[in-house]
């Protein structure tokens, strides 16, 4: 098998040009997708550059919109429904808020109350720009609201290869498909497949084989977790590492067996705390592995807190290698180990578990 | 522009009459506790509706309201799987899952009312935007009320329609009222002048009781929209007789009774029969048939709904997606 390396959004890039290759009613819409202001709708910055998707496949199909989220997203919804297959590029996560009625009560709805009559295969991108800088406007990781919204599929990919597998997946789909992407990720290169491949929704990527603890982590989370498990190894424990992929649906069976093995979780979760995906994940454990549990579950989540603007106090609130990695040893109740680096070199007092 | 034939005419009045009869027979179903949850309908409202979306071919879509029986079965819906649907019955349209509400009939082009004020209106012009993408010919026609005519997604998707000239007809059934609110009391200016900031065409149809008057409107932009020339914002002023639902009694008097009269003096059903026999369209004896045709359509169609068992247990699971992800 034939490989090269991609960014992650190199491989969103990728995955978006095979899909519009693969079948003309595929479209894209969305705010500056012409121009490639994002870098998933071209070669590079020119127009002239290879790989511009207006010269590729032309207005007809790749379509600037107006800033008007509500109506994108219904309108992607309508063309859905009657033939279309687009995938609606909303820039930032954040700005779904403004189309929340068109997500929940028309794009999740639809099939269910008109009895199966209609199909929505419609993929609806956006980026969680959240590290950043951003300030509380642009940091959301909105997708354990989506969740809690049954009619929609959602994905969370953590590696190049998976987010252009996934995209891929979610292009073919004929249901409505939210992708989450996390920005910090952007840059992250990773070997993908030369050939075309899709990756199946609702099964986990076991990131790392191990015995003593169970991590799920979700998006930055799975990198960070990752970086824990590589330490704590020299302190002798084994971390398994599970990365979902997609949370709808969910691989909770990968999940449980790992559980079952190691007796151990601890959930990496970088939305807020509160009805958090790990919360979710925590939840299933609980029912239906509770005896396999050796040790209180452990949830690294973004504190309940908004997110501030400045880099001091906001980058310590994701979860991170550190305050992965220390409730780990909470789990495992291995104490007075060496903690891992924070890449941030951040206070330990300002850490995702200081703030409840 | 053709004027409709002596077929299309009586075609107007049937459905015009079933729309008439079938919400009556809900109204009274409604009262007897045959149909659980809230119903509306558009008795008085009928030449608006039939109207309007007689101009559509088969093939055309459309999306409407809460208000929303009228809109399927003037784009010719059969009765029974709509009358299964308001009772909860499996032979519903929607397999029970819909209700009034939410009524959809695909094979039609009906692609779904909405219960959320307004929040249909994007999804027509989405189906507009796939009939441009797609080159297919389809029009689109978005059913609202004066009171949506105030949501932010009607001025979002006629900028898009407008800039994008998508095959979409924004009709605004101004009925003067929204639940007990007059609608003059919440709208500023006139509705069907708002198309103008859009630079798209916008007309006002003043007697929207007179069923020729809507379709000759909605015609004009049925034909811009199918030859490329565009959206248009179709207001029609029309009246509904019944209550903003059926049971609802409210507080207060927030229509006083002659209005009710004046408007009920000019029924779009008793006018157009009127006009039927006086242009030699149909005898009256014809058109009794008519009357007793339809009639016992409905008497069918609610017999249909009586019959039919309701869904299994397990059918609140399914077509939640394509293919069932698991608990
Ligand atoms: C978003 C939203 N807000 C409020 C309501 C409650 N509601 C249902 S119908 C209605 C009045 C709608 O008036 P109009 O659009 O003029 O339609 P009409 O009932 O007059 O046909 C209201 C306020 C709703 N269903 N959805
Ligand atoms: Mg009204």
């Amino acid at each position: 098998m034939a490989t090269t390396t991609m960014s992650f959004l190199g491989a969103i890039g990728a995955a978006q040009r095979e899909a519009m290759e693969a079948d003309e009613r595929v479209v894209i819409i969305g705010e500056d997708v012409e121009a490639n202001v994002y870098g998933t709708t071209g070669g590079g910055k020119s127009r002239k550059d290879k790989g511009d998707f207006l010269e590729l496949f032309g207005a007809n199909r790749i379509r600037n919109t107006p800033i008007s989220e509500e109506v994108i997203v219904g309108a992607a919804a309508g063309a859905a429904m009657t033939g279309l297959r687009p995938i609606v590029d909303l820039s930032y996560s954040s700005f779904l808020y403004m189309a929340m009625d068109q997500f929940v009560n028309q794009v999740a709805k639809n099939r269910y109350m008109f009895g199966g009559q209609a199909s929505l295969p419609v993929v609806f991108r956006s980026a969680m720009f959240y590290g950043l800088s951003t300030g509380a406007h642009h940091s959301d990781r909105p997708y354990p609201m989506f969740m809690n919204v049954p009619g929609l599929k959602i994905m969370v990919p953590s590696t190049p290869a998976d987010a252009k597998g996934l995209l891929r997946t979610a292009v073919d789909m004929d249901d409505p498909v939210l992708t989450f992407e996390a920005c910090m990720l952007w840059g992250l290169k990773g070997e993908v497949e030369e050939d075309e491949y899709r990756i199946p929704f609702g099964q986990a990527a076991i990131a790392r084989e191990g015995t003593d603890v169970t991590v799920v982590a979700i998006a930055t989370a799975v990198p960070e977790a990752l970086k824990a498990a590589e330490t704590l190894a020299e302190d002798g424990v084994s971390v398994e590492v599970i990365d979902p992929r997609t949370l709808v649906p969910l691989d909770s069976r990968t999940i449980l067996e790992s559980v079952a093995k190691t007796g151990r979780l601890v959930v990496a979760d970088p939305a807020h705390r509160t009805c958090s995906a790990a919360a979710e994940i925590a939840a299933i454990v609980v029912e239906e592995a509770f005896d396999s549990l050796k040790a209180p579950i452990a949830r690294v989540t973004t504190p309940d807190t908004q997110i501030p603007f400045s880099p001091a106090i906001e980058k310590p609130l994701y979860p991170n290698r550190e305050s992965i990695g220390e409730a780990i040893r909470r789990v495992t109740g291995e104490r007075g180990a060496s903690v891992p680096e924070s890449p941030q070199g951040i206070d330990d007092e300002l850490s995702t578990q200081a703030h409840r | 522009m053709t004027s409709p034939d002596q077929t299309t005419l009586l075609e107007m009045q049937r459905r015009m009459l079933r729309i008439r009869r079938f919400d009556e027979r809900a109204s009274k179903m409604v009262k007897r506790g045959q149909i659980p949850g809230t119903v509306h309908t558009s008795i008085g409202q009928e030449a608006q509706v039939v109207g309007a979306a007689m101009t559509l071919d088969d093939g055309d879509y459309m999306t409407g309201n809460h208000r929303s029986h009228g809109h399927p079965i003037a784009k010719g819906s059969p009765l029974a799987p709509l009358m299964a649907e308001l009772v909860g019955k499996a032979g519903g349209v929607c397999g029970g899952k819909g209700g009034s509400l939410h009524l959809a009939d695909f094979k039609v082009g009906s692609l779904g009312e909405s219960g959320i004020v307004g929040s249909s209106i994007p999804i027509a012009t989405g189906a507009a935007l796939s009939s441009k993408v797609l080159g297919n010919g389809k029009v689109s026609m978005a059913f609202f009320g004066d009171g949506a005519a105030n949501q932010g997604c009607l001025y979002e998707a006629m900028n898009l329609a407008g800039v994008w000239d998508l095959p979409v007809v924004f009709l605004c059934e101004n009925n003067q009222y929204a639940l007990s609110t007059p609608a003059h009391t919440v709208t500023s200016g006139v509705i069907a002048e708002r198309a103008a900031g859009f630079g798209i065409a916008g007309e006002r149809v003043e007697d929207g009781q007179d069923v020729l008057a809507v379709h000759a409107a909605a015609q004009a932009a049925v034909e811009r929209a199918r030859s490329g020339g565009g959206p248009t914002l179709l207001e029609v002023v029309t009246y509904r007789y019944n209550e903003h639902s059926e049971g609802l009694r409210l507080g207060t008097d927030y229509r006083n009774a002659e209005e009710k009269e004046t408007w009920v003096g000019r029924d779009p059903i008793a006018q157009f029969r009127r006009h039927l026999a006086q242009e030699g369209v149909a005898t009256e004896e014809e058109l009794d048939a008519l009357e007793q045709e339809v009639l016992d359509e409905v008497e069918q169609a609610f017999e249909f709904s009586q019959e039919s068992p309701y869904p299994e247990p397990e059918v609140a699971f399914a077509d939640l997606y394509t293919e069932p992800i698991g608990a």
